[in-house]
């Protein structure tokens, strides 16, 4: 994405102390990381303390701190998905994968994270792979589902 | 599109799209829901797009949010009739498009009982649909979320017409009170006594808001709806910022739902357009601006004073109860939240009236209510019944019963700040008070059923520790209290439990929930609480015991 967006939507909030999370939000959105650079020019044109800035962004899980991988891998862990075998699920990814919840692995291929119920339960247990869904899934099928994220 | 100026402009629009419709036109709506798009139902109604396509005008192809059977989708949905097609595949497409075309029936796609082998073709005869009372969710089928004009068509902002042009804000307010709509985000509290306290409150610029934060794990009927249908919604928040006399409203919803976001994006965009929001709606001298909000993914964002901070753009951490919202809420200004179902009631009690309302119902709570079905449950989905119905109905009749011939061992109401009641309560009533006192309130409407191998102690430790990876952590008694519990219960499932671990957890609920500020610390211990209530010997026996019972 453009340096330009991430330009546009700090310019917007500028002079505002009130409207960092907005500001966060926004280019976590469209970047869908918040590196440290642009950090600081939020802090800088919104008049706040980059350790705020710092604070913010690394409490919430709508914000994350490093890039992304490629693909993200989201397993859920929401409690109808926890209840038909999630765990299952995110033993499997994190055999496959060598990631731990929120990492990234070294070639930049996955980033792998669990989360939220994301609104699906009744295909649940759930893999999401950059938002798509792969329903009523089972350890065996995971592999193959991978396989198709280069 | 130019701006709808008045009320008869409307009228006048909507008849033209009424008489532009062939209702003898087959139509073939396909769920594009969140979890029907798990099962690849954009590839079906891509497909359909495309064969449809070769016929020319023949047929309509309709995109629709969640129709509620989620469990069997991809599902499709074809009109006149009503026709429901269930786990439909891409390849299924050119049959159902000639039989469709044929005015007959694809026998192999219909629903069909799995113990007798009997079939339902149409709607209100599939088992998991006819038990219901869909008054709100029942749109959804006829509905592309991304036209206005589908929303009009089934009488959409008929209700906002009729505030506007023949009832006074306090004539509305005063339906709402007599109607006796009770919030359905968990409190159950009045929204008309709501509505009052900010209409009454002495600032000129007051606030709106929807929640549509739909935190609780499990539930997934608020997101049905807003992504199904944002016009309903975004209509009773109008009505209700009338009624009030506020000049702003803001739908918080979840920042991890691509398809939610872009739905309600486009409403307010074509609203505004069409002139239902912005400066003098409908000629009506009303001005009204609406704004989309994130949360931040914590759950406690969704509690109000938390929100309410939020959408000053500060940290969602919630303030002291004391402070009244409903006078003191953003900006502190008067702001008055309610959840997505509360609003999507109003425009239906505006037109037809609170004693239509307050016809449905048991005696002290009133309407329908959706309920996001699910767990071990064989038909999983959004439903909507009577509130009062006995919960036999929704988990046998509506569910059919427990997943792969399992015995029900208990039903878990109100995700984690919730509870657990024994399959023997199972002919109680849903009703916000009855179920309270049974200690499983309805909260939001996640209702999951539980079978026999489900092992309570774990139940009760995975729900704690939700709850502490989404308190916000500003008081000590809920971090610390609740982070002591889960390490009690952590131990009890590993079979490390101790003598004295139960009264232990019984005085840590006690104080977590005399001293937390909000109330997710201070509900923390509901779910405890009808484990020890119902469940005990189980708890006790993995205390002497070691091993999972069940
Ligand atoms: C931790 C916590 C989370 C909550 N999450 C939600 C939510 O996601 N959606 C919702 O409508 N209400 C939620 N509530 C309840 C709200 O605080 C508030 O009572 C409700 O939105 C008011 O609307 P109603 O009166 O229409 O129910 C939550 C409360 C707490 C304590
Ligand atoms: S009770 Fe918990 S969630 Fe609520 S304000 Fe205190 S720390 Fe935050
Ligand atoms: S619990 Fe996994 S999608 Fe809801
Ligand atoms: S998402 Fe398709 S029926 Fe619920």
């Amino acid at each position: 994405m453009s340096e330009q967006t991430i330009d546009g939507i700090i310019e917007k909030y500028r002079g505002q102390p009130n409207s960092l999370i907005h500001a966060l939000v926004e280019i976590q959105h469209e970047n869908h990381w918040l590196p440290r650079d642009v950090m600081h020019k939020v802090a800088a044109a919104l008049q706040v303390p980059f350790a705020q800035v710092m604070q913010i962004a690394s409490f919430y899980k709508a914000f994350s701190l490093t890039p992304k991988g490629r693909h993200e891998v989201h397993v859920c862990t929401g409690m109808t998905c926890h209840l038909r075998g999630a765990a299952k699920l995110r033993a499997k990814v994190e055999e496959l994968t060598g990631l731990k919840d929120g990492e990234t692995d070294a070639d930049s291929r996955f980033t792998y994270e669990t989360g939220a119920c994301l609104g699906s339960c009744s295909i649940g247990p759930e893999l999401i792979v950059d938002g798509k869904h792969y329903g009523r899934m089972t350890p065996e099928k995971i592999e193959d589902v991978l396989k198709q994220y280069e | 599109m130019p701006k709808l100026q008045s009320a008869a402009e409307l009228e006048k629009y909507r008849a033209e799209i009424l008489a532009r419709r062939d209702p003898a036109k087959p139509c073939i709506a396909v769920c594009v829901g969140a979890a029907c798009d798990g099962m690849d139902s954009a590839a079906v109604a891509a497909a359909f797009v495309a064969e449809g396509g070769k016929l020319g005008d023949k047929i309509e192809v309709r995109t629709t949010g969640c129709h509620g059977y989620c469990e069997k989708g991809p599902n499709v949905v074809v009109t006149p009739g009503d026709i429901c097609y269930f786990e439909v595949q891409p390849t299924d497409v050119p049959e159902i498009i000639a039989a469709t075309l044929k005015g007959e029936v694809v026998e192999r796609l219909v629903y069909k009982d799995p113990n007798t082998g009997a079939k339902a073709v149409h709607m209100n005869e599939v088992p998991f649909y006819k038990h219901q009372t869909r008054l709100l969710i029942g749109d959804n089928p006829k509905i592309d979320p991304m036209r206005i004009d589908d929303y009009l068509a089934v009488g959409g902002y008929a209700a906002l017409v009729k505030a506007l042009t023949e009832m006074t804000p306090e004539q509305v307010l005063d339906e709402v009170k007599k109607a006796n709509l009770r919030g359905r985000g968990g409190g159950g509290f009045p929204a008309g006594s709501k509505w009052e306290t900010t209409r009454n409150a002495p600032e000129k610029t007051k606030y709106v808001i929807v929640n549509g934060h739909e935190g609780e794990s499990a539930a997934f009927m608020d997101r049905a709806m807003l992504t199904g249908n944002p016009h309903k919604i975004l209509e009773g928040l109008i009505i209700g910022a009338y009624a009030i006399g506020a000049q702003k409203g803001f739908m918080y919803t979840r920042h991890d739902m691509p398809l939610l976001e872009k739905h309600v994006r486009n409403a307010l965009a074509q609203a505004k357009e069409y002139g239902l929001l912005g400066q003098n709606i409908l000629g009506s001298g009303f001005d009204f601006e609406c704004e989309l909000h994130f949360d931040v993914g914590i759950f406690v964002s969704g509690e109000s004073s938390a929100l309410m901070r939020s959408i000053e753009g500060n940290a969602p951490e919630p303030r002291p109860k004391y402070i009244r919202t409903s006078v003191n809420g953003i900006w502190d200004k008067p702001s008055n939240l309610n959840n997505v179902e509360t609003w999507a009631n109003v425009p239906q009690i505006i037109s037809k009236g609170a004693e239509w309302f307050t016809s449905i119902g048991s005696e002290k709570s009133k309407g329908t209510k959706l309920i996001s079905l699910s767990g071990n449950v064989v038909n999983s989905g959004v439903v909507e019944v009577p509130m009062g119905t006995p919960l036999r109905t929704l988990v046998f009749d509506i569910g059919g019963g427990v997943r792969d011939g399992k015995i029900l061992k208990a039903i878990h109401f109100g995700g984690a700040m919730g509870g657990s009641i024994p399959a023997d309560l199972i002919d109680s009533p849903l009703d916000f008070d009855g179920m309270s006192k049974l200690g499983a309130p309805i909260g939001a409407g996640g209702l999951l059923l539980m079978d026999e191998d489900t092992d309570m102690v774990e139940v009760a430790r995975y729900l704690m520790d939700f709850l502490v990876n989404e308190s916000c952590g500003k008081c000590v008694p809920c971090r610390e209290g609740m982070q002591q519990m889960l390490h009690l219960l952590t131990n009890i499932t590993r079979g490390e439990g101790k003598p004295g671990d139960l009264e232990r957890l019984e005085d840590l609920i006690e104080v977590t929930g005399v001293a937390s500020l909000c109330a997710l610390g201070k509900t923390s211990g509901d779910p405890l609480k009808s484990m020890f209530r119902y469940f005990k010997p189980e708890y006790e026996s993995r205390i002497s015991g070691g091993s999972a019972g069940k």
